[in-house]
């Protein structure tokens, strides 16, 4: 961390997002409260439904349009963006905070082309002509790897293979060099090899421009590279907090532990089975009394239906946060005992 | 491309030479009054009959009538003459056209004009009491029926017969170029009637297209970029959700193009529709075959114009 500017370039603080529906209110993310340090990289895993991109949309204010009701603080360089107006919040958007999302085959407008959608993004922010604009859009499109950007900014969407629509979508939310860049599983949608392709990029990326990364994802592998630290998010909650390192090493949650335990490893046994996490997320309506994960804990207890743990941290590291019920040292043996 | 072009051409002319045949059979085997008989008038003599169904070469076998009709339309565009008459169909079509063009047009512009903002407005603010009372409207109008419509118009708002006059009533329209100040008046009543439906219709359209599109991911990602909402609307999912409307548009036009029977009966238009209308009542053969072969004419065109058109509006559609 900087000794120039010691507070957090992204603080988020007890933020709730929750949607009334027809069959109740949906609630999405549950209190949750992380910081990003300038041009650090959070990674936030979780499965479909822990809230972990309703959490990414909600910074850039994308969950107002869908209704959503938001409580709690955003503090982006001290600033609430929670408490800006719409008009506030556009000069934020793709400017100082910037997203990039899951399927680049859907993310762009199939019906303009790739450059002139980037040179919009240039000038929503700057006030450039367009030919200067279209110039920036080449650069852009050269940082980020595609070959012969000078021809392919007139490309159309659908004329870029996955990879490159996905490098287009990193190129448009450079645009403007923002502080902060939020990917939302960028590489869910892309065949494996170039998964590592973009990933790599992104790295690269967020070293030249100094700029702080949080990337949202269901697969800790994607994270264990790049992430400096990791949130693990269950039902809309974070269960767990630490350091990349120390989360992947001596993991406190037994959720971390399945999700640890569900990645298949390259100097494992061939024949050693992966162990999926018994059951399937619970309903962000009516989610389960006590500890929200209890229903699938192995080692719940009769009482954490009813007691719902917080998120504290461990007394020998408090940058290592958890919301577990078990005792700490029953903790550690049982880990220790699994691997 | 253009290979495609003459392909579809070519499909269209096959087309347009089936419902000509088809029409021929259809307008013979069905019972209708004898043309030579309707044209003779009361008590003529059957040598007079028998003489006027010489001139009309009524005489003469079917597959032969056929064959020269058919030679008549496809090599020399001659539609033949009205039993009724003795004018050239295809002089009585286009001494029409004009009005059933002015007809449409202004509607079209109408109910585009009405239609498209009322829909995109109901698509983004959905239940909204905007969106319910002109969804609610808009099925009204869809569900009247354009001449009871008409009828309604004419006594409320018809210069002869209504309550307030302020329009011109049935049978004053004038051509454009002969008084556009008349054309325009006498033509609103029935352009609001002719668009009524349709805005209804195309508010509809708009509503359910825009609001599919504005479910998208890069309706999305035009947020995060930190575009307006309005731009994000306008440019990113009006211009993705009009593509199906401009396909049903172009179609509407080409039927309407074919005549607007019901308006230019109500109003005494003399347009295409009031033309078949007229022919049909008389049993004036030709002229009805005249007016159905425009119309499919009509159709035919729109539909490859909408298939070029889409290459154009959309760059994933190409054609080879």
């Amino acid at each position: 961390m900087s000794t120039v500017d010691d507070s957090p370039l992204l603080r988020v603080e007890d933020l709730r997002v929750e949607f009334p529906t027809e069959d109740g209110v949906v609630k999405a993310v549950d209190g949750i409260t992380y910081e990003v340090g300038r041009g650090r990289t959070l990674g936030v895993v979780g499965e479909s439904g822990s809230g972990k991109t309703v959490t990414a949309m909600t910074i850039l204010g994308l969950t107002r349009a869908q209704g959503g009701r938001i409580t709690g603080r955003i503090l982006f360089e001290g600033r609430d963006l929670l408490s800006l107006d719409e008009g506030e919040l556009r000069k934020v958007r793709g400017n100082e905070i910037a997203m990039i999302f899951q399927d680049p085959s859907t993310a762009l407008h199939p019906l303009y082309k790739v450059g002139a959608q980037i040179v919009e993004a240039v000038r929503a922010h700057r006030d450039l002509s367009k030919a200067a604009a279209r110039k920036r859009t080449i650069e852009l499109l050269g940082l980020v790897g595609i070959p012969d950007p000078g021809n392919r900014v007139d490309d159309y969407p659908h004329e870029f293979s996955g990879g490159m629509r996905q490098r287009a979508m990193i190129a448009m939310a450079l645009a403007n060099e923002p502080k902060l860049l939020i990917a939302d599983e960028p590489t869910t949608a892309l065949d494996v090899t170039v998964q590592a392709q973009i990933l790599a990029l992104l790295e690269r990326l967020r070293g030249e421009l100094g700029m702080a990364v949080m990337i949202v994802t269901h697969d800790l592998g994607v994270v264990a590279e790049m992430a400096d630290e990791i949130a693990v998010m269950y039902a809309g909650r974070i269960v767990e907090a630490a350091a990349t390192e120390t989360l992947l090493n001596s993991p406190e949650h037994p959720y971390t532990w399945g999700l640890l335990r569900s990645i298949p490893k390259l100097d494992g046994p061939r024949v050693e089975r992966l162990e999926p996490i018994p059951g399937s997320p619970p309903s962000l309506i009516d989610p389960p009394s006590g500890c929200h994960f209890h229903p699938r804990c192995e080692y719940a207890q009769p009482d954490h239906a009813r007691i719902d743990p917080e998120l504290l941290p461990l007394p020998d590291d408090p940058a290592h946060k958890v919301a577990c019920l078990l005792e700490p040292k029953v903790r550690r043996k049982l880990w220790e005992e699994s691997v | 491309m253009t290979r495609y072009i003459v392909r579809r051409v070519l499909w269209g002319i096959l087309l347009l030479i089936l419902v000509t045949a088809l029409m021929f059979v259809l307008f013979r085997i069905l019972p209708t009054g004898d043309p030579a008989r309707l044209r003779a008038g009361r008590n003529a003599s059957p040598k007079a009959i028998a003489a006027i169904r010489h001139d009309l070469g009524l005489d003469k076998s079917l597959p032969a009538q056929f064959w020269i009709y058919m030679k008549d339309v496809f090599l020399h565009f001659n539609l033949g003459y009205s039993y009724y008459s003795n004018a050239p169909v295809r002089g009585l079509i286009a001494e029409r056209l004009g009005a059933t063009l002015s007809l449409m047009l202004g509607g079209a512009a109408i109910w585009l004009a009405v239609g498209l903002p009322v829909g995109v407005l109901s698509a983004l603010r959905r239940g909204s009491r905007l969106d319910r009372v002109s969804m609610g409207t808009a099925l009204v109008f869809v569900s009247a029926p354009e001449y009871w419509l008409g009828l309604i118009a004419l006594y409320l708002f018809a210069a002869d017969i209504g309550q307030v006059k302020i329009f011109p009533g049935a049978g004053s329209y004038v051509g454009l170029t002969s008084d556009p100040w008349k054309w325009f008046t006498s033509l609103l009543l029935p352009w609001l009637v002719l668009a009524a439906g349709s805005a209804a219709v195309y508010a509809r359209l708009m509503r359910g297209s825009l609001t599919e599109t504005m479910g998208e991911d890069y309706i999305r990602t035009a947020r995060a970029k930190g575009l307006g909402e309005r731009r994000v609307v306008l440019r990113h999912g009006v211009r993705s959700a009009i593509n199906p409307i401009l396909t049903i548009l172009a179609l509407d036009i080409a039927t309407l193009l074919g005549g607007a029977i019901l308006v230019e009966v109500v109003f005494d238009i003399h347009g295409i529709g009031l033309l078949a209308y007229t022919a049909i009542r008389h049993s004036d053969l030709l002229v009805v075959q005249g007016t159905v072969l425009l119309g499919a004419l009509f159709v035919v065109v729109a539909n490859i114009v909408v298939d070029i058109a889409y290459a154009y509006l959309d760059p994933r559609v190409r054609y080879s």
